[in-house]
């Protein structure tokens, strides 16, 4: 079933945290992964395998470069789940 | 009955579940093998979450094929999960992004990815070796290195020796009764192939020059090969390369 805006965020920020030890208060939509949160590509990729168990969607390979906030991938999220 | 009924496999390099060991471990379960994967680093994490994925989840056990520690504790660290082993699956390699520029790469650049890439399979060999079976097979992936590629450089490089390397391999284990071979695959749409600065050039061509037609999302052909290499259809074949390319290997212009 589709989770509301918070509901995603809280959960992704809860994986953010978990992979990298950023503060989950600190992922915000606004946030760029790369530039504001530090991430590299191992961890982005560990991230969204684990966001895909979480949330029951797939995200293609070809679709996390166009990921680059939180807010982006909280709203793919959204949208895959239809 | 399956094609690897009662078998027993180690598959390296399953990263996601576009990699190409990732299918071969998901036919191969399919055709009755038990499997056991390895993984190291911060990417075992990401394997274990995707090996959920495959039909029946398998144990990973922790190998980096650069580290002595690690290769000379695996036939140990196995024998935890399996009493011996009827196929390898090398799928493995690595490049830094200097290497991907031919004539500014460095020897730390072309060495490394002589390590990683290609010298990695005799190393997952000899670790293996002591639980592998008489009429065993070592199976691993190559991108045709008979020739010059765009952007593939020192990584085509180490792909060459890779290929004599799995020569000397078929000679050396041969009398054990052990077959080592290498699948030839085209260009398939991978996180190692991603990684890769200019992937795009080889992908564009590929289907065109192919008489078979080519797919770069499609990992199963290759995967077909590996299992088939590992099954006991192959009996007398070693030292080989079995080019799954849709044909490109063998046209001209």
């Amino acid at each position: 079933m589709a989770q509301d805006e918070q509901q995603v965020l809280s959960g992704l920020a809860e994986i953010v945290n978990e992979e990298t030890g950023v503060d989950a208060a600190d992922v915000q939509p606004d946030k760029s992964f790369t530039e504001d949160l530090d991430i590299d590509s191992l961890s982005m990729m560990t991230i969204v395998v684990n966001a895909e168990e979480k949330f029951g969607v797939t995200i293609p390979d070809d679709e996390v470069k166009n990921l680059t906030t939180v807010g982006d991938a909280v709203k793919y999220i959204q949208t895959a789940q239809g | 009955m399956g094609l690897l009924e009662g078998k027993k496999l180690l598959v390296t390099g399953v990263l996601m579940d576009s990699s190409i060991a990732f299918h071969v471990a998901r036919l191969a379960q399919q055709e009755g093998a038990e499997v056991v994967l390895t993984s190291f680093g911060r990417t075992m994490k990401i394997t274990r979450t995707i090996s959920r994925r495959l039909p029946t989840t398998p144990e990973v056990v922790e190998l980096d094929v650069t580290s002595t520690d690690d290769l000379d504790s695996l036939a140990d660290r196995l024998r935890e999960h399996v009493d011996g082993l009827d196929g390898v699956l090398h799928s493995i390699g690595f490049a830094p992004p200097g290497a991907f520029n031919f004539l500014e790469g460095t020897w730390e650049d072309a060495s490394t990815a002589l390590q990683a890439s290609a010298y990695s399979l005799k190393a997952l060999a000899v670790a293996a070796l002591p639980l592998m079976h008489e009429k065993s097979s070592l199976v691993g992936l190559t991108f045709d290195a008979q020739f010059a590629w765009p952007v593939y450089d020192w990584m085509g490089v180490a792909k060459a020796a890779f290929e004599s390397t799995n020569r000397y391999l078929a000679r050396d284990l041969g009398p054990r009764g052990v077959r080592c071979n290498l699948v030839a695959a085209g260009p398939v749409r991978t996180t190692a192939a991603k990684s890769i600065p200019g992937f795009e050039t080889f992908e564009n061509t590929w289907g065109e020059r192919a008489p078979l037609g080519w797919d770069v999302r499609d990992a199963e052909p290759a995967a077909r090969a590996c299992v088939a290499l590992m099954s006991d259809w192959f009996p007398a074949t070693t030292g080989e390369i079995v080019h799954v390319d849709g044909g490109v290997h063998a046209m001209g212009q």
